[in-house]
């Protein structure tokens, strides 16, 4: 009997394992069509890089740098954006990215995001990006272990001398784009889109950065809904649900895609995107496939509306390749110098790619007529409407902003609470 | 047993290690990957530098921990699945302490010896739950232990996510970090706790003796291996059994307790890091005897290591090594088939 049981668990065992692996590394291989120009040099000879990584090539010696990205590479969301940033530097610097995807602690049990920045520099790299709030702490832990290595923590406050965390770090640069605008926009889009007037949000975990930038998402909403379609503020209902996690984790999180069905199935026709991945989007097409008109606002990618054109307004995404170019230039030529940025968008051209931090692609479900209006939302944002202009009030109802009192970066970044007139928690229960 | 079936015995263990071996290269050309290179990989990314192979005895500590308790209750016949919920019950338990004490102004070595020794009290417990159920219940311990296990993970996303978050943040990136002093003390330059290492051998070493050499362990062994003869005998079972869970439970705990306090220094949902379920497999592999355990979990822990270097040279998966682990197993399992249909047959 202990046998037979034994034998069973250890088949199953092995069996989950197998289909595990064997799903996974299909996934893996980077899809030539992706990046010819960057990895078609590398095939030719792979072992190179394993065998003497330490050790000078025999021509100029190429500059290495490490990314940690805290989803798969290819999320179509927050960390192909980092990922494809890095392909760009690859291109423009001809230096060499190395990578390790998935780096939470559900996908690398037993590992922490230092020590396996650690496994890069062991192949050679001699700056690391951490690409996620959910390694801050390893990030301030491996710069300060290694200081001969440069560190960009991206999305984090610890180098900004003005921010509430601040240490200083001299290999450490922090890096965020003012996606605030970018929500902002995906904000104006829903409210010009929704026949309901019920735009969901899906919001990721909390802390500040999602709150400052799912009440973004509102004052834009509210501003296109107020101004440019002439209704009611009250009329409007911004609903934020937060998942738990930057990312659906099965066991762990709540699932998004149930999240989306749940904001479908109680009449929120557009779902505003604050995750890494497209679950809102994905959901959104097939309730649209189902007859429901329904749209979505996806985020963090350039090219995360291929998923569900049809529903797709638009979506607001990161373009890392401009600040991660100079940064790690500037650490190839020993020029590196810890700082805090925060990137707005080019105004002059949002979606210029050499130069925007953030931009914003109009997407196909946009109607003709609120793809004008959105022209004329962000012509104005580009002229100077500041949309953290008081009057603002907290989620509680206390004063944050007065009458005209335009928000610090500061106010923003540390946002306490969601704000007056959105519905979801503001912090933890 | 005759020197000759001895060298017997070892051929049929090389030829499932080589099996085994086999087996994942062909998964491996499957999926269009060179096998060799690989196997080197893991290799370097394991036993590479001084560091690495650190890095390795880091993750050795929790499982050795949970192969050891694990041999106690195999010893007793029992499959306790439940083990995944000790650790994180016993990281729980040390958290709990940790925070309760960690501005009490009592020194941090007594306020970290509290923890392990509360995280060593949480597994207990989880494991006694499961014994419990086992005895009094009536529902075998694989059940009981599995139910049990998703009870200890909703426990801990509860705690991170309610009483325990950081303020103003609700993320599953866990609770705040503990306080530098609260940290087990590490190898220079390293991510080795010199405690961590002492205690995971010494519990090793106690399991081995009080499974080689104790009249108590020769009473387990005689509950596992035919209950109702050791009832007639005159042993309590049932109160053994509950004792090797007990056993287990608090070193699973102690396992629980080393990744609070020396791996991620805070409580995170996946705090157990799936060692409860490699320290099975180790269990299974190592055929009960606790000689082998030390051994075998470093080479599952060095598996665990090496297989980092997989995505990041040959952008291959690391649960490679997962595959590798379960494939050793199965075919250990299989070979030992094998080879007593053949002893029983001449």
């Amino acid at each position: 009997m202990r046998k037979s049981l034994l034998t069973v668990f250890a088949a199953l065992t092995v069996l989950s394992l197998i289909l595990s692996a064997c799903g996974t590394p299909a996934t893996e291989v980077p899809e030539p069509t992706e990046a010819p120009a960057t990895e078609a040099p590398e095939p030719t000879e792979p072992p190179a890089a394993t065998e003497a990584p330490a050790t000078e090539p025999p021509a100029e010696e190429q500059f290495v740098f490490g990314m940690l990205l805290v989803g798969p590479y290819n999320d179509h969301g927050w960390s192909q954006a980092h990922y494809e940033a890095g392909l760009y530097v690859e291109e423009k610097l001809g230096a060499k990215m190395i990578y390790l995807d998935k780096v939470n602690p559900a996908d690398r049990p037993g590992t922490t995001p230092d020590q396996l920045a650690e496994e890069l520099v062991s192949q050679g790299a001699k700056l690391v990006i951490f690409n996620s709030d959910d390694m801050k702490d390893a990030s301030t832990t491996f710069a300060k272990a290694h200081p001969e290595i440069n560190v960009i923590m991206a999305s984090g406050d610890q180098v900004w001398p003005d921010g509430k965390a601040y240490e200083a770090i001299p290999n450490m640069v922090n890096i965020m784009g003012r996606m605030e605008y970018g929500k902002m926009m995906a904000g104006c889009a829903a409210a010009l889109s929704t026949k309901t007037g019920q735009i969901g949000y899906l919001g990721p975990l909390i802390n500040d950065e999602t709150r400052r930038l799912a009440a973004s998402a509102y004052l834009g909403a509210k501003y296109c809904w107020t101004e440019y379609a002439g209704k009611d503020a009250a009329d409007l209902k911004f609903k934020v649900t937060w998942i738990g996690f930057w990312f659906n984790i099965p066991g762990f999180t709540s699932d998004p895609t149930q999240v989306a069905n749940d904001f479908i199935n109680t009449g929120y026709d557009v779902i505003i995107s604050g995750i890494d991945t497209t679950e809102g989007l994905t959901e959104a097409k097939k309730a649209s496939e189902a007859g429901k008109e329904v749209f979505a606002v996806p985020y963090d990618f350039i090219g995360s509306c291929e998923e569900g054109a049809s529903v797709c307004l638009g979506v607001p995404y990161f373009n890392w390749g401009p600040a991660y170019l100079e940064t790690i230039t500037a650490a190839k030529e020993g020029t590196f110098e810890s700082n805090f940025q925060w990137n707005g968008p080019d105004w002059s051209d949002i979606n210029n790619l050499e130069t925007t931090a953030v931009g914003f692609v109009k997407g196909d479900a946009l109607s003709p007529e609120a793809s004008a209006q959105m022209d004329e939302f962000i012509a104005a944002l580009a002229g100077g409407l500041n949309l953290w202009t008081g009057p603002i009030n907290l989620q509680d109802g206390t004063a944050y902003l007065a009458d005209g009192e335009v928000g610090t970066d500061q106010q923003i970044w540390y946002l306490p609470q969601l704000l007056e007139g959105m519905e979801g928690q503001s912090v933890p229960q | 047993m005759t020197k000759n079936s001895r060298w017997v015995n070892v051929g049929f263990q090389i030829a499932a290690l080589v099996l085994a071996l086999l087996f994942t290269s062909l998964i491996l050309l499957a999926a269009g990957a060179p096998p060799l290179e690989a196997y080197k990989n893991i290799v370097t990314g394991a036993f590479g530098s001084f560091k690495k192979f650190s890095d390795v005895l880091v993750s050795w500590v929790p499982l050795l921990l949970v192969s050891a308790g694990l041999l106690v209750t195999f010893a007793t016949g029992l499959w306790n699945i439940g083990v995944e919920g000790q650790i994180t019950l016993g990281a729980i338990a040390t958290t709990w302490a940790l925070r309760e004490l960690q501005d009490t102004g009592l020194s941090p070595s007594l306020i970290l010896f509290l923890a392990i020794l509360a995280g060593m009290a949480g597994g207990a417990v989880w494991a006694l739950l499961a014994g419990a159920l086992k005895t009094f219940g009536g529902v075998n311990e694989i059940f009981g232990g599995l139910g049990l296990n998703f009870v200890a993970t909703a426990l801990t996303i509860y705690l991170i996510f309610g009483p325990w978050k950081r303020p103003g943040v609700a993320s599953m990136s866990g609770t705040e970090p503990f306080d530098e002093a609260l940290h087990l003390s590490l190898f220079p330059e390293l991510r080795l706790s010199p405690w961590a290492l002492v205690i995971a051998i010494l519990a090793i070493v106690f399991v081995y003796f009080l499974l080689q050499g104790t009249y108590f362990g020769l009473r387990l062994k005689a509950v596992g291996k035919n209950f109702r003869a050791a009832y007639l005998l005159g042993v309590p079972t049932w109160q053994y059994m509950m004792l090797s869970f007990l056993i287990c439970g608090a070193l699973a705990g102690i396992a629980g307790a080393m990744q609070v306090t020396a791996v991620y220094y805070r409580l995170i949902p996946s705090i157990s890091s799936g060692y409860g379920y490699l320290g099975l497999m180790v269990a299974m592999l190592v055929n009960y005897q606790a000689i082998w355990a030390a051994p075998v979990a470093l080479f599952f822990a060095a598996l665990n290591i090496g297989s980092i270097q997989l995505p990041i040279v040959l952008k291959l998966d690391s649960s490679l090594s997962g595959v590798l682990q379960g494939m050793l197993v199965l075919f250990v399992l299989i070979v030992e088939g094998v080879r007593q249909r053949i002893a029983r047959r001449s």
